[in-house]
């Protein structure tokens, strides 16, 4: 049973999507509440444990949503076993948050959403916002009811970009969300230090780079609708109807992209390139642009 | 280079890890990083002392400090990266008042030699191999 949404905050009313989102005040108030299950996903894989909000159960992206083996997430079957242990039932509000600004909680929902799980939102905020309120945190960790979740076979192709597609997808709008360094291919790396996991650095040819923190204020929530357009309308480009791919470099901090493009500004498709420069960056023969301009598409 | 040994508090630490479970070592881990001793007065006044390790994605950094030939090191981590605080917490804890020369000898693989390559993410472990070798450079720097 899904639970009701956040209309309690005229931010979240200008959105495209308004019930992705629920403030900390709202969340203090539903926890608990039937339908709604509250799942931490962070970078740091022991975060959960320093503490969490009451009730919370963790979800790992390199332990529980990554294959163990293959490059790519886990399949339909392994997603209904998973859900079932984190007693999670397929008509469930799912409010995930995470640290360093909701980036693995966006990775998460993006994850949730691969497998077609409806009502799933974020935090506005994340984690740090929950803990800097001073609101109620525990270290007991919930022992969940076992559901039974269906076993739905994940759809890659709506908001998913495989590296054959991103080449296909050239001359539409890319976004490149890492820092500019990145971005321009400028290595920060000396000699003696370990590799970054990319054997070229460099962009893709005519990507714009968006840095996903511009998506951020200052206290760490997502900025109004009004400046988001600034960015990403004016500022990159994008208008309706376009069809846009986000990468970066595993695919976390572009799912955040992927979050305020479809649900905050509304565009309907747009897809997560997941190999990102940790592929494209050493596949053989696939062009790159270095330097602090898109670059051209090489001609075929 | 697997047959190199690691210092001895290095090695009992291993042990104690490869001991564990997997889900054991992480709450291992943690308790390592409630450990990490904070900063001495006079680096947290002067933290242009200090180094951060670009291999980790959160903000840490540690000085290696070479007197009467023993070695001392000193790192800050946020709270709210543990998992950074426990790998520095291990090699504060692991090497400090070693010669220099066992610190320069300690085995680049420390982070595969405790049982986490499952739990861990390929890169967080970098992070602790990069302040590994952070450490080493400071210590070479500072006795040549």
């Amino acid at each position: 049973m899904p639970v009701e949404i956040d209309d309690s905050n005229e931010k979240f009313a200008a959105y495209a999507h308004p019930e992705r989102l629920v403030t900390t005040a709202w969340l203090e108030d539903h926890v608990g509440s039937d339908g709604l299950v509250v799942v931490e996903s962070d970078e740091d894989v022991l975060l959960y444990e320093v503490g969490h909000i009451p009730g919370a159960v963790k979800v790992d992206w390199h332990t529980e949503l990554n294959d163990p083996v293959q490059r790519d997430y886990i399949d339909g079957a392994a997603f209904a076993r998973l859900m079932a242990r984190k007693g999670i039932e397929r008509t469930d509000t799912v409010v995930i948050y995470g640290d360093k600004n909701n980036w693995w909680a966006a990775y998460a929902l993006w994850v949730f959403t691969l497998f077609g799980h409806e009502d799933v939102r974020l935090l506005d905020g994340g984690r740090d916002a929950w803990f800097a309120e001073g609101r109620p945190v525990t270290t007991e960790k919930p022992e969940p009811r076992r559901t039974s979740y269906p076993v739905v076979e994940r759809d890659d192709t709506a908001i998913r970009a495989f590296k054959d597609d991103v080449l296909v997808h050239l001359g539409n709008p890319l976004i490149d969300v890492r820092s500019p360094e990145e971005y321009s291919g400028e290595r920060t790396t000396a000699p003696a230090y370990p590799e970054e996991g990319a054997l070229r650095a460099g962009h893709i040819p005519s990507a714009r780079n968006v840095p996903w923190g511009m998506a951020v204020a200052e206290d760490g929530t997502f900025k109004p609708v009004v400046d988001l357009e600034g960015v990403y309308r004016e500022g990159a480009g994008l208008s309706d109807g376009d069809d846009i791919v986000a990468y970066c470099r595993i695919g976390e901090r572009s799912s955040h992209t992927w979050f305020v493009l479809t649900h905050l500004l509304g565009f309907e498709n747009v897809r997560n390139y997941d190999g990102s420069w940790t592929e494209w960056g050493s596949a053989v023969r696939v062009p790159i642009a270095t330097g602090d301009q898109p670059g051209d598409i090489p001609s075929a | 280079m697997t047959d190199q040994t690691l210092p001895p508090v290095l090695a009992e630490i291993s042990e104690e890890f490869l001991a564990l479970g997997e889900q054991d070592r992480l709450q291992l881990l943690l308790e390592f990083s409630r450990e990490l001793p904070a900063l001495p007065a006079r680096l947290e006044e002067h933290p242009e002392l200090l180094e951060r390790v670009a291999e980790c994605q959160s903000p840490v950094f540690i000085v290696a400090e070479v007197e009467d030939g023993a070695v001392h090191l000193h790192a800050t981590a946020p709270e709210q990266a543990p998992t950074t605080r426990g790998f520095a917490s291990i090699l504060v804890q692991g090497l400090d008042g070693l010669t220099p020369e066992q610190v320069l000898e300690t085995p680049n693989d420390v982070a595969h030699r405790l049982g986490l390559a499952r739990a861990i993410s390929p890169l967080r472990l970098a992070g602790m191999s990069g302040m590994l070798a952070r450490i080493k450079r400071q210590v070479a720097a500072r006795t040549s």
